[in-house]
């Protein structure tokens, strides 16, 4: 009886590549730190990771920053929301109508090549100075990438599923739920992903633009006022929110993976 | 006189013409009776219709012409109950366990829980998976992968199993071996088997009688009965009359093979 069989050896909580990648990073952040504290980097340029931290506390101790945070994930979540619901459905239809899909796949192409922010003050100019406008640069920011992962996820389903679909008499939607949504989803979850980045990078860019609260609004009214220590802070806490939660969806990806792939 | 269980009566199919490319004539006329309980294969040479007849066989494709019948039944555009479908391609579902990919019909089709797992392990415990319930299909190799195929369709209780080139991927040595569990499996659920393949010496080890092909658009030249026990299974290689099947099944398809390659048959030297 043919019984080989590949299962991955056991990892345990953290690989040692992982524990390389974090003694650099704490080797940089080191170096940084001696550097400010001995003086070679001015503290009018930077501050010391250890006070951007110390400040950082202060902030959430004194309740400066939660309405700026709470203002920014809000209109994150929203353009997260949007982006990806609207450009799973985009990528839905593009896949069932291939002459819109050819119509349509040059502007897909090129979409990365439009300044978006140009049309923000035209934003501004019809919602006003409110969440809308940064929204909906955020959104449009990252409604794409879900779009054209949508389509490469719908476009490598193999064809054998949707006979097999047809031998259980599956119906469109039984089969859309239950096969080609899970089929597509590795490419469905590298879209959230770069949704994610786009939306946070949309937000905060707009929020340092122009606007009245949030934590890029916060972070450009520090650099303008000369309160370092604070820009540093909540661009310190901005680098570490963006980056665990994009650890949490790489952790998440890898678990999906590995069960796909056996790697 | 035994019982027809399937049947193709006059079957044609042709693909329309599309985006610039010509209709095709795929597939015959095509007539097959398939008698129930027996093991049939269907050999010919690439390109001949034989995925496309298991297609109009199974309702997963309508015939341009002819009539086909499952049971007594019309086959139309639908997978009759009790046909099960086994493709070349690795149809595992790579998101399930091993368990969950067997049991996916079983749960469509709202069978009691209870039911579910017996007849799933059953199926797991046949196919010789059920130390690998809890894998996902990318820790097994090509054939277990097949073998789970195989259980997702077995545990349906099909009386019509359909196999369209299973083993095709596979190494000559685990065909060998998954052909006799295919055997074994035909014992014991007492279903109708048909196999397409295009290895002469899988159906002449499988089948009680083989469908010889013609060049697309592929008609059935030859009916060879084999006239094998059925208690058989691959040391059936070494006799003497395995050698004089497949060499008929040859004879039948070489010129075919050439006229699929788009070369004109060759007669003997001696018959020149």
């Amino acid at each position: 009886m043919h019984r080989s069989v590949r299962l991955t050896p056991p990892e345990g909580p953290m690989s040692r590549l992982a524990w390389i990648r974090l003694g650099i990073l704490a080797g940089l952040v080191a170096l940084i730190e001696g550097l400010c504290r001995s003086g070679v980097i001015p503290a009018v340029t930077m501050v010391a990771p250890s006070a951007m931290a110390a400040e950082l506390a202060h902030l959430f101790a004194a309740g400066l920053i939660q309405g700026d945070l709470r203002h920014t994930l809000s209109a994150v979540a929203l353009a997260l929301v949007l982006a990806v619901a609207g450009g799973f459905a985009i990528g839905v239809v593009l896949h069932a109508l291939p002459r819109l899909r050819r119509a349509v796949d040059p502007l897909l192409a090129t979409y990365y090549a439009v300044p978006f922010f140009v049309f923000y003050p035209v934003l501004v100019a019809l919602f006003g100075l409110s969440q809308w406008p940064v929204v909906i640069i955020a959104f449009l920011f990252a409604v794409v990438a879900m779009v054209i992962n949508t389509l490469n996820g719908l476009d490598r389903i193999p064809r054998v599923l949707g006979k097999v679909a047809r031998v259980h008499n599956m119906g469109p939607m039984a089969t859309a739920l239950r096969l080609k949504l899970p089929a597509a989803a590795p490419n469905l979850f590298t879209g959230l992903k770069l949704a994610v980045a786009y939306s946070f990078i949309g937000v905060i860019a707009c929020e340092f633009i122009m606007a009245t609260s949030g934590l890029g609004y916060a972070i450009a009214y520090a650099y303008n006022n000369f309160e370092t220590r604070r820009m540093y802070a909540l661009m310190l806490f901005v680098l570490a929110l963006v980056t665990a939660i994009n650890m949490a969806l790489y952790v998440w990806e890898r678990r999906m993976m590995q069960r796909r792939t056996g790697r | 006189m035994a019982e027809i269980h399937a049947e193709l009566s006059g079957v044609t199919r042709v693909y329309p013409e599309a985006a610039g490319r010509p209709a095709l004539h795929a597939l015959g006329p095509a007539d097959l009776a398939l008698r129930r309980g027996e093991f049939f294969s269907v050999v010919g040479p690439s390109g001949c219709g034989k995925s496309t007849l298991l297609e109009v066989l199974a309702g997963l494709a309508t015939p341009t012409e002819g009539r086909v019948t499952f049971e007594g039944r019309a086959v139309a555009n639908r997978v009759p109950d009790g046909v099960g479908v086994v493709f070349q391609e690795d149809a595992s579902f790579p998101w399930l366990t091993v368990k969950d990919n067997v049991a996916f019909g079983l749960r469509r089709a709202g069978t009691d829980a209870a039911e579910v797992e017996r007849r799933v392990s059953d199926a797991l415990a046949f196919m010789g998976l059920k130390d690998f319930a809890k894998a996902y299909p990318a820790q097994l190799s090509g054939g277990m992968r097949q073998r789970v195929c195989i259980a997702r369709t077995l545990v349906l209780q099909p009386r019509l199993i359909l196999l369209d080139e299973p083993f095709g991927a596979l190494d000559a040595q685990t065909r060998l071996l998954m052909g006799d569990e295919l055997l074994r499996l035909w014992r014991r659920t007492g279903a109708t088997v048909l196999l397409i393949t295009h290895a002469l010496d899988e159906a002449a080890m499988l089948s009680d009688r083989i469908g010889a092909m013609s060049a697309r658009p592929g008609r059935f030249i030859d009916i060879v009965e084999t006239g094998w026990p059925r208690e058989r299974d691959s040391r059936i290689v070494a006799q003497a009359g395995f050698g004089a099947i497949t060499g008929r099944l040859w004879e039948l398809l070489r010129d075919e093979s050439l006229k699929a390659l788009g070369h004109a048959p060759q007669r003997p030297p001696d018959a020149a």
